[in-house]
């Protein structure tokens, strides 16, 4: 069993055929849509969960990458909008990484993405709201 | 004990250009390295600040006449109640109401995304807020249902008025149990996880004049970024809880009831805040000016982090099932420096007041001082204070 997040591009030319369908119908993938946009050029993007057989997984993105379809690794990514923060410091002790942290004495909260696993713990943890999370395909 | 100065003295060194302020962190400093009688002579003010969650909090709004005139029955912002039980078009807006839509805790826990701290927050920022309101009729008020979008400039008259604010000293809140826990002291883990505290420590208002010696009714102070005042003791004001030595409360004592023109707030120093499975809370920005009257005042401000003693409570038994019971008492240098030890096990702190905008607003306060915007004010009224003989003899004393 495969379960995996992705970022699908479809180029402008099939971004109106029925995948989803498809990959139900034919491949027995389970498809969970978390974000889905077509640009101005007709070309879409899609940030999707998979979860097939892993023989039927492969199947599924050989059929897609037929298609030209681009299948790229979803990466999530954690934005600290230092504006909004109001150095609390609620963050910095429920971050299981310490990637947000408090420099001392200065008690000002700051923030290292390196270190940071997307646990997204921090989202919720912090009363001022000032922390984002955004999802992007990496290449 | 000899005084060293009257407000009207400072009012007239502030008009001249000639007074001399320092802030509740600098003056610890000073008085370390000049001793108590030289720096009394020489600074007039000292300037607090506090920045952090105080649920006790909201705003007087009147919504103005309509035509035809509306009693306003019940009364919404943003979806947000807003208390209408009093005369026409009048209402309050509390900071922790949440709108009733809202499933609150029925999904635990919580996220409490948006309440009338939100409310109060968005009017600050110029934002629309929906005005939803509903009456029964009367002759001369015949109007019984309005719906239409307004800014603060629509409303005639918004002040804040905080029945509970700037606690004297607080709680550091733990959770010994095995599972998380959600508290409006921030997410608690397990088995001592982390120690949450909420005070600006030496910074903070009222631990800067221990037995409200200068802070009274009709006090004027910086309120979320405008001018406000002191309109009495807070609710819970409690001038008797033990005292160390040196007249410091070893936990939750004075608090303070503020009032302040909405108008000229801001909100940078008014946040709407949500307290994951607690609730929705309101930061508030407070500064209040201490003169230094005489060397006692000023020993009360020369108070440091490391004498402040905080006590430790356990949120997942003691603190909800009412018990006195603490773990032990740590003081604001520790908790600062960013673990404290609790039962032999190391656990990491987090200030949920924020000690940099605290500075921030005592600077701010120390600034308009110093520019002569700002001037002292002779309270109308003393607050309920305690009895108590303070012993100044751990105080160093150097000249």
């Amino acid at each position: 069993m495969i379960k995996r997040k992705v970022v699908l591009r479809f180029p402008a030319a099939v971004v109106e055929l029925p995948f989803i369908y498809t990959l139900a119908r034919e491949f027995d993938v389970v498809a969970n849509i978390l974000k889905a946009n077509i640009n101005p050029r007709k070309e879409g993007s899609m940030v999707v969960e998979l979860s097939a057989e892993d023989e039927k997984y492969e199947a599924a993105v050989n059929y897609l990458q037929s298609r030209g379809i681009v299948i790229l690794p979803l990466e999530q990514q954690i934005i600290w909008v230092e504006d909004r923060c109001t150095q609390c410091g609620a963050c910095t002790v429920i971050c299981p990484t310490n990637a947000l942290w408090m420099k001392r004495p200065e008690m000002t909260v700051s923030f290292c993405s390196e270190k940071c696993v997307v646990c997204e713990q921090c989202l919720k943890a912090c009363p001022a709201r000032a922390v984002e999370a955004l999802y992007l395909a990496g290449e | 004990m000899k005084q060293l100065r009257t407000i009207k003295e400072i009012n007239e060194k502030i008009a001249k250009g000639k007074v001399v302020v320092a802030t509740a962190e600098e003056i610890v400093s000073m008085v370390a390295e000049k001793g108590v009688e030289k720096t009394a002579r020489q600074v007039d003010v000292v300037t607090t600040g506090t920045f952090g969650p105080m649920c006790s909090s909201g705003a007087f709004l009147n919504l103005g006449h309509t035509t035809p005139r509306m009693r306003m029955s019940k009364v919404y912002l943003n979806g947000v109640n807003a208390y209408a039980g009093i005369a026409a078009v009048d209402v309050y807006l509390g900071a922790t109401e949440i709108p009733e839509t809202d499933p609150a805790n029925s999904v635990f826990p919580g996220a409490f995304n948006y309440g009338g701290a939100h409310v109060i927050e968005d009017l600050l920022s110029g934002k629309k807020v929906l005005l939803e309101a509903t009456s029964y009729g009367t002759n001369c008020y015949p109007l019984q249902k309005l719906e239409k979008w307004i800014t603060l400039d629509d409303i005639k008259d918004a002040y804040l008025f905080n029945p509970r604010n700037c606690y004297q000293n607080y709680n550091v809140a733990v959770n010994l149990s095995d599972r998380t826990i959600y508290t409006y002291m921030g997410i608690l883990k397990p088995h001592l996880g982390n120690a949450n505290y909420c005070s600006a420590g030496q910074l903070s208002p009222l631990l800067n004049d221990l037995l409200y010696r200068t802070i009274g009714v009709g006090t004027k102070i910086f309120l979320g970024g405008g001018v406000g005042y002191v309109a009495w003791h807070g609710t819970q004001h409690n001038p008797h809880a033990p005292r160390t030595e040196g007249g410091v409360p070893r936990g939750g004592a004075g608090t303070l009831a503020l009032i302040g023109d909405l108008k000229q707030m801001s909100p940078k120093y008014l946040r709407g805040v949500s307290f994951l499975g607690y609730g929705v809370s309101m930061q508030v920005g407070v500064g209040v000016p201490i003169p230094i009257l005489d060397e006692e005042i000023l020993q009360f401000t020369a108070v440091s982090d490391e004498e402040i003693l905080a006590p430790i409570v356990d949120y997942s038994e003691a603190y909800p099932q009412g018990t006195e019971e603490i773990l032990g008492e740590v003081s604001y240098a520790e908790l600062k420096s960013g673990t404290i030890v609790i039962r032999g096990k190391e656990v990491p702190t987090a200030p949920l007041s924020s000690y940099p905008k605290a500075k921030e607003i005592a600077e701010t306060l120390k600034q308009w001082i110093l520019k002569g915007e700002f001037t002292l004010t002779e309270p109308v009224a003393a607050l309920p204070s305690a009895e108590f003989a303070v012993n100044f003899a751990r105080q160093p004393e150097k000249e």
